[in-house]
């Protein structure tokens, strides 16, 4: 299928996305026909969804909402994707737990409220479910037979499983040098995976060239060519936040920052929600958390900067680690219009924090999930998260995806002697 | 210096739909020169109002991506291969 190009009329789409009715260009407005496109032809700018979002009373839309399914197709008439989706073979990610972090709080002295969303139960263990599931859809939309991505890890992980669910092929691109946990995540699915020798950007250049090539004509890219709708899955964790606070936005989010994309959609996911009247309108506040060694949006953030100057990766936190971010003029825009900040920790603060998250809640996060707990704590210790309010922290993927990050040093308390008299001289009894 | 430019999709309008043009120019600022020439209008779709790259456009010279090498004033050798890549992949 060649890519489509050039701007037409929006009546004239046939394709069956449900409520999305085109797609729009961030920077300048310009409206194109829905298709496997995703930059501005005019102006490079990204493209996004743009919507016939369902009229009728917030309380019916809660109510058809409620007998949806226990995934994000739930959410389904506020997503670009076909009214039976939830009939269709789909990885069915979503509707993750949304701990409250009674000891985290303690120990952090947050008194208005601290929740985890635990996005390390999807179905392969990331937020990347949510994002590829509504790909997959748009896939089939286009016709496409192919899936592929670009990816730090856990999107390789993801498109594998959807597409082997979907009934895909699927070849996918990763840096040569990934952890070997993701790399098995990935591998296992029965889809190509092939190691690119370079960083995160050297593979998603090398894909932004293979889909402009016919080599790689017929492909699906799901963050690419499919990245507008693919993108749209990250408001599900907007939508599901409010629901299960009881349809009320958080004060405070914190969010992690690769591409940024995540972090702007659940923005658009928020402003959906009020504009449809389904949760009620006030302020809240997004924070973006990056890693010291790839931290381009947080320093552009700190220096005033509305652009973001790419860096050289150099961090644990390798599924963060996109020295030149997508969305980044879009993250500083969408933290300072909301009064948030943009802000880094050290890799360091990222294990201490993994195991923080664990010590206090029983939740193991991968190195991004230390990234979010590590800058709030690093936040409120600065004054400008605000402890008293309710506060959002997002865990994106599952720490058993990065035991490198904290293997060195966790594991065994002592090895004895199976007697009664080793474990006694051992120090280990509970204290009388 | 001649160099090849890989032109992404979205431009091959102005370039008859090839993919690889031949251009001329020591540093970028003048093969987008040189391509302008070549393929009117396609200047004006790499850089903005102001004369600079635009903020969605990256620019490789060979591996090399142009903002780590001086932008616009980044040295394109002889035979070097240059792409043109809209910004907003990947994540």
């Amino acid at each position: 299928m060649a890519v489509q190009t050039v701007a037409a009329d929006t009546n004239s789409s046939t394709v069956d996305l449900g409520p999305a009715a085109a797609l729009s260009c961030r920077e300048c407005g310009e409206r194109f026909a829905l298709g496997p496109i995703f930059a501005c032809a005019s102006c490079f700018g990204p493209l996004e969804v743009a919507y016939d979002l369902p009229s009728g009373s917030p309380e019916e839309l809660k109510k058809r909402i409620a007998e949806g399914p226990d995934n994000i197709w739930r959410y389904a008439p506020l997503l670009p994707v076909p009214s039976d989706v939830a009939e269709k073979p789909n990885i069915n990610p979503g509707f993750t737990k949304l701990v409250k972090a009674d000891n985290l709080a303690r120990e952090l002295g947050v008194t208005g409220g601290l929740y985890v969303k635990d996005d390390s139960g999807n179905p392969t263990h990331s937020f990347k479910d949510r994002v590829v599931a509504i790909a997959v859809e748009a896939a089939r939309a286009f016709g496409f037979t192919t899936l592929s991505c670009s990816s730090t890890g856990n999107l390789a992980g993801a498109v594998g499983a959807a597409a082997a669910r979907a009934g895909f092929r699927s070849c996918v691109f990763i840096p040569h040098d990934l952890e070997q946990g993701k790399v098995v995540m990935a591998a296992v699915y029965g889809g190509e995976l092939v190691g690119i020798e370079g960083n995160y950007d050297d593979v998603n250049r090398f894909c932004s060239e293979l889909i402009g090539d016919p080599l790689g004509e017929g492909w699906g890219f799901v963050n690419v060519n499919l990245r507008p709708y693919y993108g749209e899955g990250s408001k599900t964790l907007a939508y599901e936040i409010c629901e299960q606070l009881g349809w009320k936005l958080p004060d405070q989010i914190v969010i992690p920052i690769a591409s940024g994309s995540q972090l702007t959609k659940i923005d658009k996911g928020l402003q959906e929600l009020i504009k449809l009247g389904l949760v009620e309108d006030k302020p809240y506040k997004i924070f973006g958390a990056q890693a010291e060694g790839c931290s381009p949006v947080s320093a552009a953030f700190k220096a005033g900067h509305d652009v973001v100057r790419p860096q050289k990766p150099n961090t644990i936190a390798k599924s963060l680690a996109i020295g030149n971010p997508a969305d980044g003029p879009y993250v500083l825009d969408i933290a300072r219009r909301t009064g948030g900040a943009v802000e880094d920790v050290n890799d360091e603060q990222v294990v201490d924090a993994i195991k923080l998250l664990a010590r206090t809640e029983g939740i193991f996060a991968e190195t991004a999930g230390g990234v979010t707990v590590g800058v709030t704590k690093k936040l409120i210790d600065a004054g400008l998260l605000d402890p008293s309010l309710t506060t959002v922290v997002l865990n994106t993927g599952d720490g058993l995806k990065t035991l490198d990050a904290v293997a060195p040093t966790t594991g065994l308390s002592a090895t004895i002697r199976p007697s009664l008299d080793a474990f006694r001289d051992a120090g280990l009894a509970a204290a009388n | 210096m001649s160099v090849k430019v890989r032109i992404p999709t979205i431009l091959r309008t102005y370039t008859g739909g090839q993919a690889e043009v031949p251009a001329e120019g020591a540093t970028l600022s003048e093969v987008i020169a040189s391509l302008e020439q070549n393929h009117p209008g396609i200047g004006a779709r790499v850089l903005d109002d102001q004369g600079k790259l635009r903020r969605f456009v990256n620019v490789y010279v060979n591996d090399d991506d142009v903002r780590f090498e001086g932008g616009l004033d980044a040295v394109t050798p002889d035979g070097a291969g240059v792409s043109i890549i809209p910004a907003v992949a990947g994540g």
